[in-house]
């Protein structure tokens, strides 16, 4: 590690310290965009088996190559600008939706020292920085200068920032316990507890005496990135695809990629916030990255599942269930813990 | 201190270049054949009636603002929060500190029932 530093200093100089981050960025992004690309992948074969069929199955061994074959595709694909749309701002909205994804992942911590930015207010950066993903949808859907895309825009965003608010709250909830807003302290108050003392440490995570919060944070997760059964934003069968009707080629693959690169944000916060991250679950195994990549891996099948059961939600149901259901749920469960902590019985001592 | 954020920085700048790279490439690689037709915005194959700039639904609007509401809500509640467990082991600001949030978080609540009550939350 010292040569590499060593060495760096002497090729780049004083730009040393930009270029070694550029280059932790990469090793963050990178491995993040192939878990995009082989989300795509899990999500066809997962969905195909659920549903009796095989998936896809011909590109290359078990069809392993298929995201590939479908990037290259939509690369050599004509980027359509309608004639009636706003050009500049139909051009920066992909953009404007993956750059936020992106930007989340700065402070997302892999262990308690693998982090690329230790901020002490990083989940409040993560709330800001996620907040800024609805530009992307209602720029694009204002811009197309089409009616599915408007309709689908203002569903989209009435969705997401009601889904936001039960996501506040849970997090409010979540920085009561923790005592932090430091991503690592919040997996590390995890790591305590009367449980974690007998060496049960999953039954000292927040998703116990959390639940209806862990619940309720995970189903907005799927809510505020349009998936299915809340899926109105694009619902094929009505709107066509909505925002994104009018992109095609490379547009339209930045908005997959944007959309893709958020669900797995929210399964890793999920896992960090409730899950304990990268804590094993029982005390005679060593903590580790593997544990955090396979909650993030176990809550992505939810995604998965979720779309392959459930039917699409009406959207008057689904405004119904983010603002007379999930806000009162969490804000009640807020003055439940506020109480609790302040009995005897706290357990977050 | 402030160092710690450069790397958020370039983080940022990072997606935007990875947003701006893709459309980029299919820009140089992908063919280019505009026709009037292709370039219509889809309406199932019809002509378009009329503008998509159209009126919309008040109701979108009424849930701006009332997220407006509670977003900052939650925004003040975002540092109570964190120092909470500091507040219950003080045994003098025990129960103001809570309390006090209780008030704060009573007088939105009563404003989101009236607004549940006049049917704002409603979609028909």
């Amino acid at each position: 590690m010292d040569t590499l530093m060593q060495f760096g200093t002497g090729v780049f100089g004083t730009a040393w310290p930009a270029v070694w981050t550029l280059i932790k960025i990469v090793l963050i992004v990178a491995p993040l965009m192939l878990g995009v690309a082989y989300l795509t992948y899990a999500e066809r074969k997962v969905i195909g088996y659920m549903q009796v069929r095989i998936g896809p199955n011909r590109v290359g061994p078990l069809g392993l190559l298929q995201p590939i074959a479908d990037g290259v595709k939509l690369l050599l694909k004509e980027i359509v600008v309608p004639s009636g749309a706003n050009r500049f701002l139909f051009v920066i909205a992909p953009m404007l939706s993956l750059a936020p994804a992106l930007a989340a992942w700065a402070v997302v911590p892999f262990t308690d020292t693998l982090v690329l930015a230790d901020i002490d207010a990083s989940l409040l950066y993560i709330l800001a920085i996620g907040s800024m993903g609805v530009y992307g949808v209602v720029l694009a859907g204002w811009a197309s200068n089409s009616k599915y895309a408007f309709l689908g825009a203002m569903r989209a965003a009435a969705q997401i920032v009601s889904y936001e608010i039960a996501m506040g709250f849970a997090l409010v909830v979540v920085l009561m316990v923790s005592g932090s807003l430091n991503l690592v302290d919040i997996v590390q108050s995890q790591q305590k507890g009367t449980f974690a003392d007998m060496g049960l440490n999953f039954l000292s995570w927040n998703w116990l005496p959390l639940l209806p919060l862990f619940v309720v944070y995970f189903i907005s997760g799927v809510a505020e990135t349009n998936r299915a059964p809340f899926d109105v934003a694009e619902g094929e069968s009505e709107i066509v695809a909505g925002f994104h009707v009018d992109y095609s080629g490379m547009a339209f693959a930045v908005f997959f990629l944007a959309e893709y690169a958020e669900m797995i944000l929210i399964a890793t916060l999920t896992s960090l916030l409730f899950l304990g991250g990268w804590s094993s679950p029982v005390a005679f195994l060593p903590d580790g990255i593997v544990w955090l990549l396979a909650k993030i891996c176990f809550m992505l099948l939810f995604f998965l599942w979720f779309r392959a059961t459930f039917p699409r939600y009406r959207y008057d149901h689904i405004m119904r269930l983010g603002w007379k259901v999930f806000i009162p749920l969490t804000v009640v469960w807020l003055f439940v813990v506020g109480i609790w902590m302040m009995s005897p019985l706290n357990i977050w001592k | 201190m402030l160092e710690n954020y450069f790397p958020i920085l370039m983080f940022i700048l990072v997606g935007l270049a990875i947003g701006v790279l893709p459309v980029l490439m299919g820009w140089l690689l992908a063919p280019s054949r505009p026709d009037s037709e292709k370039l219509s915005p889809y309406e199932c194959g019809f002509e378009a009636f009329e503008d998509a700039r159209m009126k919309f639904d008040v109701r979108y609007y009424l849930i701006a603002i009332i997220f407006i509401l509670f977003d900052l809500e939650i925004a003040f509640l975002f540092p109570w929060a964190t120092v909470f467990k500091d507040i219950v082991a003080s045994e003098p600001m025990r129960f103001f500190g809570f309390i006090e949030v209780a008030i704060f978080l009573t007088i939105i609540l009563v404003g989101d029932a009236y607004a549940w009550a006049k049917g704002a939350l409603d979609w028909e």
